[in-house]
């Protein structure tokens, strides 16, 4: 048998202030429950890394490992540099330079697709633009695809020899990340 | 009217699905592009569902890829006491012992009471190491190519399907009743026995085979086994050595080292099946007699 | 059902004691014994049981594999081939768990066309239903999830490839799609984190599923089932006791399911899967195609059959999520696709339509291979959007039966005459 008392339901000021005051503390516990998922400590530190080129000759590229994720680094020939100069920018599926070192808005010439003065050095961020699978082209036994660069054997993009996409599924130019010139022969990516 | 619509609806209907099926009929074929590999199905003795391993080749297979694959190939989810189990080449224990303590690529233990890392001859617990202690290492000596650990290659290869879609659904369902697994293994014997000289106008780069089997047809991989054979069989091996039969007995000695469960499977498999099918009958006839009473009412 | 009486009868003092505290009992037999099931059932309404059953394998062999398997990017690929190589019957387990997928995946589709063909997701079944395409959904999770776990190239590259659709997100809101990315994985890219916690998710979603299982159950119960007419139970001779008579044709539809499944496990072990994943999970090389499992196909293909990334992704889920609207779109006043000789057509060629997705999306995204996913992926659509509502308006359905049990016992009086007879009803439990 219940008691009988006058309106169970009335509210007053402390007992909404009560509630409020529990549901914030359970609200505010969601916050390290979802912060606990994005990237750790540990995987922040390696945010930058330095590479030397030297070891690099002409035609050669290699693959480094940067915030888990596979960077390009070609040393381009010069006819490999004059085949992505002559591309004119109406050719290009994505017009924009994709260069995190310059502005958002720059045109994708094969100048802004690397550092002024370092032509010869392509910097990019190995990973399709598409979904995310690593084009075949570093090696020198891979094929490059139809534009002498790189291409991604997923779903069939071709990158030209500036990292540009020309053909296929992928909607933008591979990513030139953040880096410098340390030294001549020494790059700090990131 | 409503009857009319209904009418052209239908019609509408039908002509969609009759144009789907036929569209489709002649539809995609070789779109890929590249001209397609074609591989032969061997026959195997594991093959089907009756299969079960031939000893003496998986010994003489064993023997191939002692002498031939393990100057550059691992083994090592293979241990050496897999070598004398049951379902395998089932060597005496004592030879495997032997093999073991010979077996070149030693087993890095430690640390010992100095507290360095130290080398040792392998045990019958030890796993059946290759040359390189790593994919770099291996890279490096080759060339920048990897030959990979081969403990796994029969179930890691397979055979591209390029027939167009009719011919494909046709294939799966033979597949599947016939239970055919073994594209692994007829991709790598056809890889072993492929090598040719490229077809005029093919550009090979340098330090790279042509090979009819490989995707893009270029291979690192010197032709491993020459055409009279790599290796010399026992008298009583129970076959010749050459090209084509060393092929064969590696190949189903790699299938052994990728599936060594092989055997076990299929038997337990028919068991089971023999079980199941009993069952079924029974439950067949319990449901019709179950059923025959709701008829009378 | 509601109007249905309880009918348990305790026959013991331990077991009223027991009734009196927590009727459990009578609770299991009012609805798996006593429970009046439509008579005219076909072997099609055996794969609910079915699946009840896969559910409970895959958690069973799920339980045991993880007592041996190990989440992390060094070593998942090693236990799980510690699993094939050491563990007793480790072998079988793995197989029973890995084609249980699979399996799962056959029973339900042939669930869920069963439910449009015949109508199931009609009033008074929409929540039903709409359960149902939930229970689905947290399916494929699961499944994707734990494809992943073997930690081989296409476990990686498949994880790849999907997470990275949300990214696609940065279109609508700069910034959003990769930041809900690095939030899924963990990091700048997939890893080990990434593989942990798709281990800890995997685990747990099952029973989830096994949740949203009991309120699918409990609906129907309410509902009732629907049956190959489409009509509703009217009197005491439409329907049979589930106990013995639905229950004896499930059992023998069940063991008919497991020879095939055992097919698989035994003979096919690797037929459904994907030779690449016998390879371990290498982040710096990219296995030439990229192809999820088999049941993913037909999403797979309409995803990349829209030529905008962000639109792709949206057509993804919104074929999934369309399956929600149905009860809704569907505007015929009749449910059984049986008695309605326009929809009928429509119907086969939706299910061809999924079929040729389910190809298309096995093939490269290019040249005649797009056209066709894209033709396949309109249909797709317009079959709920367009096809549904207006045929439902426009078709004039065949007679009905008169009841479940005129149905089966061939009664007369219906009017529809020879031809239009339901011919398939009269044949349904009997004959099967």
């Amino acid at each position: 048998m219940a008691t009988d008392v006058e309106d169970p339901q009335r509210r007053d000021f402390l007992i909404i202030a009560g509630n409020a005051f529990a549901a914030v503390g359970a609200a505010s516990l969601i916050w390290p429950f979802v912060q606990q998922m994005n990237p750790d400590a540990g995987a922040k530190a390696l945010a930058s890394i330095e590479v030397d080129l030297s070891p690099i000759k002409v035609g050669q590229a290699i693959t480094v490992m940067w915030r888990g994720k596979p960077v390009f680094i070609r040393h381009r020939t010069q006819e490999e540099i004059d085949a992505a100069k002559k591309v004119p920018l109406t050719d290009l599926p994505d017009e924009a330079a994709r260069n995190d070192n310059i502005a958002a808005d720059a045109a994708a010439t094969d100048e802004n697709r690397t550092l002024p003065g370092h032509e010869n050095w392509l910097v990019m961020v190995g990973i399709c633009t598409h979904l995310g699978c690593i084009p075949k082209g570093q090696s020198l036994s891979d094929t490059k695809g139809d534009f002498g660069g790189w291409f991604c054997p997923c779903h069939g993009s071709h990158y030209d020899t500036a990292g540009r996409i020309r053909k296929g599924p992928a909607p933008r130019n591979l990513e030139v990340p953040t880096y410098d010139f340390v030294s001549d022969t020494k790059i700090k990516i990131g | 009217m409503k009857t009319l619509m209904s009418n052209t609806l239908r019609a509408a209907g039908m002509l969609a699905a009759v144009l789907a099926t036929s569209a489709v009929m002649t539809g995609p074929g070789n779109a890929a592009g590249g001209e397609p590999i074609h591989i032969e199905r061997e026959d195997w003795s594991f093959g089907g569902f009756f299969g079960h391993f031939d000893r003496p080749q998986l010994r003489r297979g064993f023997q191939v890829y002692k002498d031939v694959c393990a100057a550059c190939h691992g083994l090592s989810r293979v241990y050496f006491r897999n070598l004398a189990e049951p379902g395998g080449p089932m060597f005496d224990e004592a030879s495997v012992q032997a093999l073991a303590k010979d077996w070149p690529n030693q087993i890095t233990d430690g640390p010992n009471d100095e507290g360095n890392m130290f080398q040792r001859p392998a045990k019958l617990s030890d796993p059946i190491h290759g040359p390189y202690k790593n994919e770099q290492e291996a890279r490096f000596v080759n060339n920048g190519a990897y030959p990979p650990d081969l403990s796994n290659i029969i179930k890691a290869r397979t055979i591209e399907n390029h027939d167009a879609w009719y011919a494909h659904v046709f294939k799966m369902g033979r597949d599947i009743l016939t239970g055919y697994q073994e594209a692994g293994a007829d991709y790598v014997h056809a890889l072993l026995v492929g090598y040719t000289d490229p077809p005029s106008g093919f550009e090979l780069s340098e330090g790279m085979h042509y090979n009819k089997a490989f995707p893009g047809h270029q291979i690192a991989m010197n032709p491993p086994i020459p055409p009279e054979g790599a290796v010399e069989y026992q008298e009583n091996a129970g076959a010749k050595s050459s090209l084509e039969q060393n092929a064969r007995d590696v190949t189903a000695f790699l299938a052994w080292a990728s599936d060594p469960s092989l055997e076990s499977r299929k038997r337990i498999g028919w068991q089971v099946m023999l079980y199941l099918l009993v069952t079924t009958v029974l439950l067949y006839i319990a449901k019709h007699r179950i059923w025959a009473r709701v008829k009378k009412r | 059902m509601a109007q249905h009486e309880s009918t348990y009868v305790p026959k013991s003092a331990t077991a009223r004691w027991w009734d009196e505290r927590l009727p459990l009992m009578r609770l299991l037999h009012d609805s798996f014994v006593d429970y009046p099931t439509p008579r005219n059932l076909n072997y099609l309404w055996t794969f609910g049981g079915i699946l009840s059953f896969c559910l409970v394998a895959q958690i069973l062999t799920g339980i045991v594999l993880a007592m041996h398997y190990q989440p992390s990017a060094a070593e998942a690929f090693n236990s799980v081939e510690h699993i094939r190589r050491n563990v007793n019957y480790g072998w079988m387990i793995r197989n029973f768990h890995a084609v249980g997928a699979s399996m799962f995946f056959i029973a339900v589709y042939i669930h869920i066309f069963r439910g449009l063909y015949y109508g199931s997701y009609k009033a008074p079944r929409e929540i039903l239903w709409i359960l149902g395409v939930l229970i689905f959904l947290v399916m494929m999770a699961t499944a994707f999830m734990g494809y992943a776990l073997p930690w081989g190239q296409m476990s990686f590259w498949g994880v790849t490839v999907i997470t990275n659709l949300f990214s696609s997100l940065d279109g609508i809101f700069p910034g959003l799609g990769t930041a809900i990315v690095e939030w899924l994985w963990g990091g700048y890219a997939v890893t080990g984190t990434t593989l942990n916690r798709f281990f800890s998710l995997h685990y747990l979603l099952p029973f989830v599923i096994a949740g949203l299982v009991v309120l699918h159950v409990w609906a129907l119960h309410v509902a009732g089932q629907n049956n190959p007419t489409g009509l509703d139970i009217k009197t005491k001779s439409d329907a049979v006791p589930m106990h013995p008579y639905a229950t004896s044709k499930d059992l023998l539809w069940m063991f008919i399911f497991l020879i095939m499944f055992a097919w698989f496990v035994f003979f096919l072990p690797d037929y459904l899967g994907h030779a690449d994943n016998y390879i371990e999970a290498n982040p710096l090389v990219t296995p030439p195609h990229i192809v999820p499992e088999w049941y993913f196909l037909p999403f797979y293909a309409i995803l990349r059959a829209i030529p905008d990334k962000l639109g792709g992704v949206i057509a993804m889920f919104a074929a999934i999520a369309i399956l929600v609207f149905i009860p809704w779109l569907d505007t015929s006043r009749v449910r059984s696709t049986k008695y309605r000789p326009i929809y009928k057509w429509f119907f086969w060629l939706f299910a061809f339509s999924c079929l040729a997705l389910g190809y298309l999306g096995s093939k490269p995204a290019e040249g005649v291979y797009v056209f066709w996913a894209r033709i396949f992926t309109f249909y797709y659509f317009a079959h709920f959007l367009l096809v549904m509502p207006i045929v439902g308006i426009l078709e004039t359905p065949k007679k009905l039966p008169r009841s479940i049990t005129d149905a089966v016992l061939g009664g007369k009086g219906d009017g529809s005459g020879g031809a239009a007879k339901p011919k398939g009803a009269a044949a349904a439990p009997e004959s099967r």
